[in-house]
């Protein structure tokens, strides 16, 4: 038997509230599976479990808000006896679909419930008689809009997000004694290897600037491991690889910064379409949990908005946050003592002073600067 | 014809001084001041102090004396402030009211109306504004009703009077003021009333939550919820059929009831619900009352102490799950 609990999905995370199992009981369950689905103050997360085993015991639910930590499910591991329904847990079925699932003759542990802590409704049933999935909403609504689910209205998401926000920025401004530094890079190699790369590809396979930056990023920190880690406890703590949690802004407003995972070891193609993925995930609410909360680093690009630098506030504990401003094309002295007009862009390095000095942030912006200028190796 | 809560009662009580001479109205300020509420305002010119009687502040002696005379054969109807007062005469109204009938082998009967002003909202504080009507819905041998629209405040005083029995009329405090078109307002004392059909959830209330609970039926309609809205009307003897015919079709019940919820008539309703109607239940029935503390003063504790349309919603979205 072994417990699930509820992941931290973020350092400022203390307590997640359930939307709702993917998992029932007696169902076998493999590492990395999405079990649940829970709700922070950020966005519904898709919570993974790390083991394999068959469910025993479901002990949160639905609705419910626990503490990270939190035991919310039992699990067998797969030598222990798995019962097909384990002894205890009672389907729940309300009085009214127990009594026609009776008339129906239809069997009841055949249908998962979508009501109130799980239970089994006439809604239940007559999906289940028509053979469809089952919706998200009871009968009650089945023939009208209904506006978004029991989480809470767009406009309290959207609060709690602000609370959020507010209270990890207030943390790094009043903990974090920032530094900050700013490199302007010539953009003009890695535009025109880009520009030669997608001439060849697809347009649904482009690659953009962002994920060249991205990749540069991972790599320079590879050269400069001061600031890719946590500080916890008074020390810093280095990660061994760079996972960069990325600075998405949703549309409804606020932002979050799920993480793209091993950046320097893939290829480009995969970080760009896992940059796109993760974009557009993040903006549909549905992340999962391994995604959103080991980032060591963050990366936050407003380039788009056509802001020429930016200085970004550090995610505790992370200890550093890239800035990348927009591509620009600039008065440029080539190496040949030319003016001449060039694809530029700004990258930003706030940091932690406590853990590094400006002397290493230089030394880490020009790695930057130094990827960027050869990106056929990147 | 357009009239007020406050004013479809005043007509009621005309009619029953204009139409029967045995009935007569008693209770503290209801002659030269015009009553609390200003109800019978210029009946004592109009009726003479023989029968719009002023009395002194003993709840206990007046509701006494309005039994007596009921046994004796004329049609009393008392007015006490509020319910909160008639805690001073329940020994009358429980000992005596309700039970000479019984104890009489049914030679006495007792047809005395009380009328009462409960529940909360104009900042009277505790002592003024509890709902205690489950006090007396849990008597045998009395029957309580609780006019909660313009017309049933036009109606059921006349219906009360041609009760052989002691009928007690709630009316809340903050209904007085609402005006509604009334046309035929003949109604009977015996059937709860359909305010708003609908297919999803019946929000089952009465007296002053109606109101909420209709605007919580729009509110839902919305969001794609129907809501149908039940009101009790009759809170003693319950009219257990149309809750239970409401149910059948709705498979879903939020009781709003104003009392605190700890042995509430929400709790009523919901028990006779559990007993006679479990298996048309899609989901747990749910209450909506009143917090249970004592009804503050301070206007935003008083209205966060009462159930609220916000909370009918909510409560009414859980059972939905939506």
């Amino acid at each position: 038997m072994r417990e699930f609990t509820l992941p931290s999905l973020g350092a400022e995370m203390d307590s997640g509230k359930l939307i709702e199992w993917l998992i029932k009981p007696g169902e076998a369950v493999q590492k990395g599976q999405v079990v649940a689905i829970v709700e922070t103050t950020k966005a519904e997360i898709d919570v993974e479990i790390w083991f394999d085993g068959v469910v025993g015991e479901l002990l949160t639910v639905p609705g419910e808000t626990v503490p990270v930590g939190a035991v919310m499910a039992k699990i067998l591991t797969p030598d222990e006896a798995p019962p097909a329904r384990t002894e205890g847990v009672r389907q729940r079925v309300s009085p009214a679909a127990r009594r026609r699932a009776a008339e129906l003759g239809l069997d009841l542990g055949a249908i998962v419930g979508t009501g109130e802590q799980g239970a089994v409704t006439l809604a239940d049933l007559d999906a289940a008689a028509a053979g469809r999935p089952v919706p998200q909403a009871t009968a009650a609504a089945a023939s009208a809009p209904r506006p978004a689910p029991a989480a809470g209205t767009p406009d309290d998401r959207y609060a709690s997000m602000r609370q959020a926000i507010a209270a990890a920025m207030s943390r790094s401004k009043r903990e974090i004694p920032h530094y900050y530094l700013a490199q302007t890079i010539s953009m003009a190699r890695a535009v025109d290897w880009l520009t030669a790369q997608n001439a060849a590809r697809p347009i649904t396979e482009r690659v953009l600037m962002a994920a060249v930056q991205l990749k540069a990023v991972a790599r320079g920190l590879a050269e400069v491991p001061e600031l890719n880690g946590f500080f916890i406890d008074g020390a810093f703590r280095p990660a061994p690889v760079a996972q960069i949690g990325l600075a998405i802004s949703l549309r409804q407003g606020g932002l979050i910064a799920p993480t793209l995972h091993d950046v320097a070891a893939k290829p480009l193609v995969t970080v760009m379409a896992e940059l796109s993925d993760l974009v557009s995930r993040a903006r549909a609410g549905s992340l999962r949990s391994s995604e959103i909360a080991d980032a060591t680093i963050t990366v936050t690009n407003l380039g788009d908005q056509g802001v020429d630098s930016l200085f970004g506030v550090i995610i505790a504990p992370q200890v550093a946050i890239v800035g990348f401003g927009r591509l620009a094309v600039r008065p440029w002295v080539t190496e040949a003592g030319n003016v001449a007009a060039v694809p530029t862009v700004t990258a930003s390095l706030s940091a932690d002073h406590r853990v590094s000095d400006g002397h290493t942030g230089a030394r880490f912006l020009n790695a930057l600067d130094d990827w960027l200028q050869r990106p056929e190796d990147l | 014809m357009r009239m007020t809560y406050r004013e479809a009662i005043r007509a009621g009580l005309h009619q029953g001084l204009t139409t029967d001479p045995r009935v007569f109205l008693m209770g503290e300020d209801v002659g030269r001041y015009g009553g609390a509420y200003a109800m019978s305002l210029g009946f004592l010119d109009e009726f003479g102090p023989e029968r719009i009687r002023d009395t002194p502040l003993s709840e206990l002696g007046f509701v006494g004396a309005g039994i007596g005379a009921a046994m004796g054969g004329v049609r009393p109807v008392v007015e006490v402030m509020t319910v909160n007062f008639s805690l001073l005469a329940i020994d009358q109204i429980v000992n005596t009211a309700a039970l000479y009938r019984h104890m009489s082998g049914g030679q006495f009967n007792v047809p005395v109306i009380i009328r009462m002003a409960t529940g909360a909202g104009r900042q009277l504080g505790a002592q003024h504004s509890h709902s205690l009507e489950n006090w007396y819905a849990h008597v045998p041998g009395l029957k309580v009703v609780a006019p909660a629209t313009v017309a049933d405040a036009r109606g059921m005083l006349p219906a009360a009077l041609a009760e052989p029995d002691p009928v007690i009329i709630f009316e809340h405090v903050m209904l007085y003021n609402d005006e509604d078109e009334v046309g035929d307002w003949q109604c009977d004392l015996t059937h709860a009333a359909i305010r708003r059909p609908g297919t999803d959830v019946s929000i089952i209330t009465y007296g002053g939550c109606l109101p909420k609970a209709l605007a919580a039926a729009e509110t839902l309609a919305v969001a794609g919820i129907d809501a149908e809205v039940v009101d009790l009307r009759v809170l003693r003897p319950l009219d257990r059929q149309t809750i239970a015919d409401s149910v059948r079709r709705t498979h879903r019940v939020v009781v709003v009831d104003e009392g605190w919820k700890t042995g509430s008539l929400a709790g009523e309703v919901i028990a006779g619900l559990a007993e006679e109607s479990f298996y048309d239940l899609d989901a747990a029935p749910r209450r909506v009352c009143a917090a249970e503390v004592p009804i503050p003063y301070a206007k935003h504790l008083e209205d966060a102490a009462l159930p609220s349309t916000a909370a009918i919603v909510e409560t009414v979205r859980q059972v939905c799950g939506a």
